[in-house]
């Protein structure tokens, strides 16, 4: 394994039931790069997304085979915590999930708390550190008692992002992260994204090619439940090896 | 790390949620355990065709019970359905009806009335007016019951029908009505029916409102105007009698009441499906 | 029929019908009050509404009228049950939302919802016969030998041990609401997203502390209000109650003794009060009930309006 590689995935798949929706995928996650996961819907994207902190232990009709290497040791092992995994490894939805009987500080601090982190102090200085990362500081740090919920929706999807990295976690999953938002709180996120990549490795799914094209270093083109292509951005954009990433990217299909 | 105590927490909440839920169970699991091993013998020939032994006697059934219960259940649904519907159908078709909110406001507060209060106004209402108890007046009791319970189905039902049926009633040129009547409703059908079979399963177990309304007859009647018996009633009076046999036969009352109000929200579940 | 009277003349009878016949139904919840309070007039004329209320003596003969002791019964009853019920009630709930799927689920779901509906009368009876006795014979009876033998100061609080009274009826009652209350919990509890769920876990939570901290939060607007209706519901339970508790109107009330509540002293009574001022007793006593129930209902509303936070009100 290569020195820079934070996560490796080794011949992935995930059923459903009998079907699966991800088939055989082996594919490295460089440590502090931006990995974009294209493809049209129902590829598999997001379903290898959830995979990789053990997202589908929750739903018990999802079966999990192959590795998920994380820092080389695999996170489906049976000794291996799921809790500690997903604290490690965290997650942005698709929606924004701000918990409505919190305020915005508590939001920020629920990853903490559950560690037990009592210090008021400590609390305060990571929340202000997670916020001012997901660039929210600015604008709710007059309000952190107030409640989330009356937040726009691209603050409370950057609210999101400032909870899950306030656990500092290694990786950063987003799931389709600009999806229901706005095209200003879109260039929000997506300014955000180039400058957390400093601090953490970050697997993006999206179904929007040109932002995979800006914000990722590298793409991974998948396709009915494969990896077709994986490669630098410039590369896959460019000059793509196969016909089927082409037909993709200059929007033949999909 | 304290993933140790946190791990043992979460065990421990599980062990109580899951012995929260044996608690409820076994005791509910015994209950409808007894209801059938006890009531199952008391269920034969006799039971469903005879009228009552006297006081002390050996044997006798339930005749006059099942066929009161038929009876002053059937009129008090039917009553119940006639009010419940054109309620329901006020709320859902007609949104801005100046009366709707008052509407809505009194049947959730009916509904969540105690049973025995509406004994008390169909007493008042029916029974002193009339002289005497009837069948009638339990099932004007009932029908206070049941009211509430259809009119929230209906209106639920009828707001789930699509806009476009009443829009393409109205396109062929029908009046207002006739769309209710001929698209909307027939369209609703099923999860109206749910609703009167909801309030039937809710009314056809209750004693309380019958005991100073129905009253209790031991003789076959079919004749509403007269008392007469239920077979929640007839349970309550043998329950709390010195007989053995007649609490034999409370047992198999019991059995037969579990029974049917299983078979009526089964099938409202299948209706609601349908 | 010319046409303009077809649509006209038809939509405005359609809607007269309908009109009038839900004023039927506002017209019933009117008459419900007004009936009460009417037929209650005489006994509160008589004593006056407060004297009647707080009045501690209920003696038909003397012709003496005091609801306090049903009212009390009511309170006890409702309240030890609610509070009996209300953790099972819960779990059961979050068993069947949050630790169970397929097949499990779906047939204690469909137990509880059985159990719910049925009838009282039907609890009362496996009380009678299975409950009473167990308790007589298995709680009673050894706590009222061994306060007999080392503390006799307990006794008059503990009562006779008959199996027949407070303990046996307020059991009964909270096997009855569990069913209800957990219903309603499990509503709560099912309109929580998965979403939310999600977010907690992937946080590195475990399985209670995303109940704790995302699903009972979510969804604590149902489950009180529906703890607030099961509340309603026990206050107003007649026949189980009628048939466990010993129907005894005489204060004090011991815990296993008999005594009564407000409904079961209308259901017991009614049929035997001989002269109107007793019957208007009842009414009355009906007229209370209805107070308290109204009461508890707006209040169960008002939370879940008052409560619901954002999504929950959509």
């Amino acid at each position: 394994m290569a020195e820079d590689v934070r996560m490796e995935t080794k011949d992935l798949s995930v059923y459903y039931g009998k079907h699966p929706g991800v088939r055989g995928v082996s594919l490295p996650v460089h440590d502090r790069e931006i990995t974009a996961l294209i493809g049209p819907s129902g590829c598999g994207k997001t379903t290898f997304l959830r995979a990789l902190n053990r997202m589908h232990d929750l739903n018990p009709i999802v079966r999990v085979e192959g590795q998920v290497l994380l820092d080389g040791e695999d996170i489906y092992d049976p000794g291996v915590d799921p809790v500690l995994i997903r604290r490690r490894v965290g997650m942005v939805f698709q929606r924004p999930t701000p918990f409505p009987t919190m305020n915005i500080f508590e939001n920020v601090v629920a990853g903490l708390r559950l560690a037990g982190v009592k210090d008021r102090k400590q609390l305060q200085q990571a929340a202000e550190r997670a916020l001012k990362m997901a660039a929210l500081w600015d604008e709710v740090k007059d309000r952190l008692h107030q409640p989330a919920v009356g937040l726009s929706g691209g603050q409370q999807q950057r609210l999101s992002i400032a909870r899950a990295l306030a656990v500092e976690p290694e990786v950063l999953l987003m799931d389709e992260p600009t999806s229901a938002l706005d095209p200003v709180s879109t260039q929000a996120i997506e300014d955000l994204l180039t400058r957390l990549k400093e601090n953490v490795t970050i697997v993006i799914v999206t179904h929007n090619m040109q932002q995979a094209a800006r914000v990722s270093d590298r793409t991974a083109f998948f396709l009915d439940g494969e990896l077709i292509e994986f490669g630098r951005t410039e590369q896959v954009f460019t000059n793509p090896k196969d016909p089927r990433t082409e037909a993709y990217i200059t929007g033949r299909f999909g | 790390m304290n993933l140790r105590r946190r791990y043992l927490r979460d065990r421990l909440m599980q062990l109580l949620v899951y012995l929260g839920t044996l608690v409820v169970l076994i005791p509910l699991f015994f209950i409808l355990y007894y209801v059938f091993v006890q009531g199952i013998g008391a269920l034969n020939w006799e039971f469903f065709t005879r009228p009552p032994a006297p006081p002390g006697e050996e044997g006798g059934g339930m005749l006059p019970a099942i066929v009161g219960s038929l009876i002053v259940d059937t009129l008090a649904l039917f009553i119940a359905a006639v009010f419940g519907i054109a309620a329901g159908i006020l709320l859902a078709e007609y949104p801005d009806h100046p009366l709707n909110p008052v509407l809505r406001l009194v049947s959730d507060v009916m509904a969540g009335l105690p049973a025995i209060l509406m004994g008390l106004v169909a007493f008042v209402l029916v029974v002193q007016p009339m002289g005497h108890f009837s069948g009638l007046s339990g099932s004007v009791a009932l029908a206070l019951i049941m009211v509430p319970i259809i009119v929230r189905t209906t209106e639920g039902v009828l707001k789930l029908i699509p806009w476009e049926i009443t829009e393409a009633g109205l396109a062929l040129g029908l009046p207002r009505w006739r769309v209710i009547l001929s698209l909307v409703l027939p369209a609703a059908r099923g999860g109206i029916v749910t609703g009167l079979m909801l309030a039937l399963a809710r009314g056809a177990g209750e004693a309380a409102p019958l005991i100073f309304t129905a009253f209790g007859n031991p003789f076959l009647t079919f004749n509403p105007l007269e008392p007469m018996d239920t077979l929640p009633l007839k349970l309550y009076v043998y329950a709390i009698s010195p007989y053995e046999d007649w609490h034999r036969q409370a047992w198999g009352a019991a059995l037969l009441l579990a029974a049917a109000i299983m078979v009526t929200n089964y099938l409202a579940r299948r209706a609601m499906r349908s | 029929m010319p046409n303009w009277l077809y649509q006209r003349l038809g939509d405005r009878l359609f809607a007269a019908v309908v009109v009038l016949l839900a004023l039927g139904v506002v017209a019933a919840a009117l008459a419900i009050v007004a009936v009460l309070y009417f037929g209650g007039r005489e006994a509160f004329a008589t004593f006056g509404f407060f004297g009647f209320v707080l009045g501690r003596v209920w003696d038909a003969v003397r012709g003496q009228f005091g609801a306090w002791p049903p009212l009390l019964g009511t309170l006890i009853t409702s309240a030890a049950a609610l509070s009996l019920a209300f953790f099972p009630a819960l779990s059961t709930a979050l068993f069947v939302v949050e630790f169970s799927s397929g097949r499990l689920r779906e047939t204690v779901a469909y137990l509880i919802d059985l159990l719910a509906a049925l009838p009282s009368v039907v609890y009362g009876l496996w009380g009678i016969f299975v409950l009473v006795p167990l308790v007589r014979d298995h709680l009673e009876l050894p706590l009222f030998t061994w306060a007999a033998a080392h503390a006799p100061a307990l006794l008059p609080i503990l009562g006779p041990p008959t199996g027949i009274g407070l303990l046996s009826a307020t059991l009964v009652l909270a096997l009855m609401i569990v069913p209800y209350a957990s219903a309603l919990a499990r509503d709560a509890l099912e309109l929580v997203p998965q979403s939310q769920r999600e977010a907690m876990y992937a946080l590195g939570a475990t399985r209670w502390e995303v109940i704790r901290r995302v699903v009972i939060p979510y969804a604590r607007a149902g489950i009180f209000s529906g703890v607030v209706l099961a509340l309603a519901r026990a206050l107003g339970e007649t026949m189980a109650v009628t048939m466990l508790i010993g129907n005894s109107v005489n204060l004090p009330y011991t815990l296993f003794g008999p005594a009564s509540t407000m409904a079961s002293l209308i259901a017991n009574e009614f049929t035997e009060a001989e002269d109107d001022l007793h019957l208007s007793a009842l009414i009355a006593v009906g007229f209370v009930l209805l107070l308290i129930a109204l009461v508890t209902n707006l209040i169960a509303t008002w939370m879940l309006r008052r409560m619901s936070h954002g999504e929950g009100r959509r």
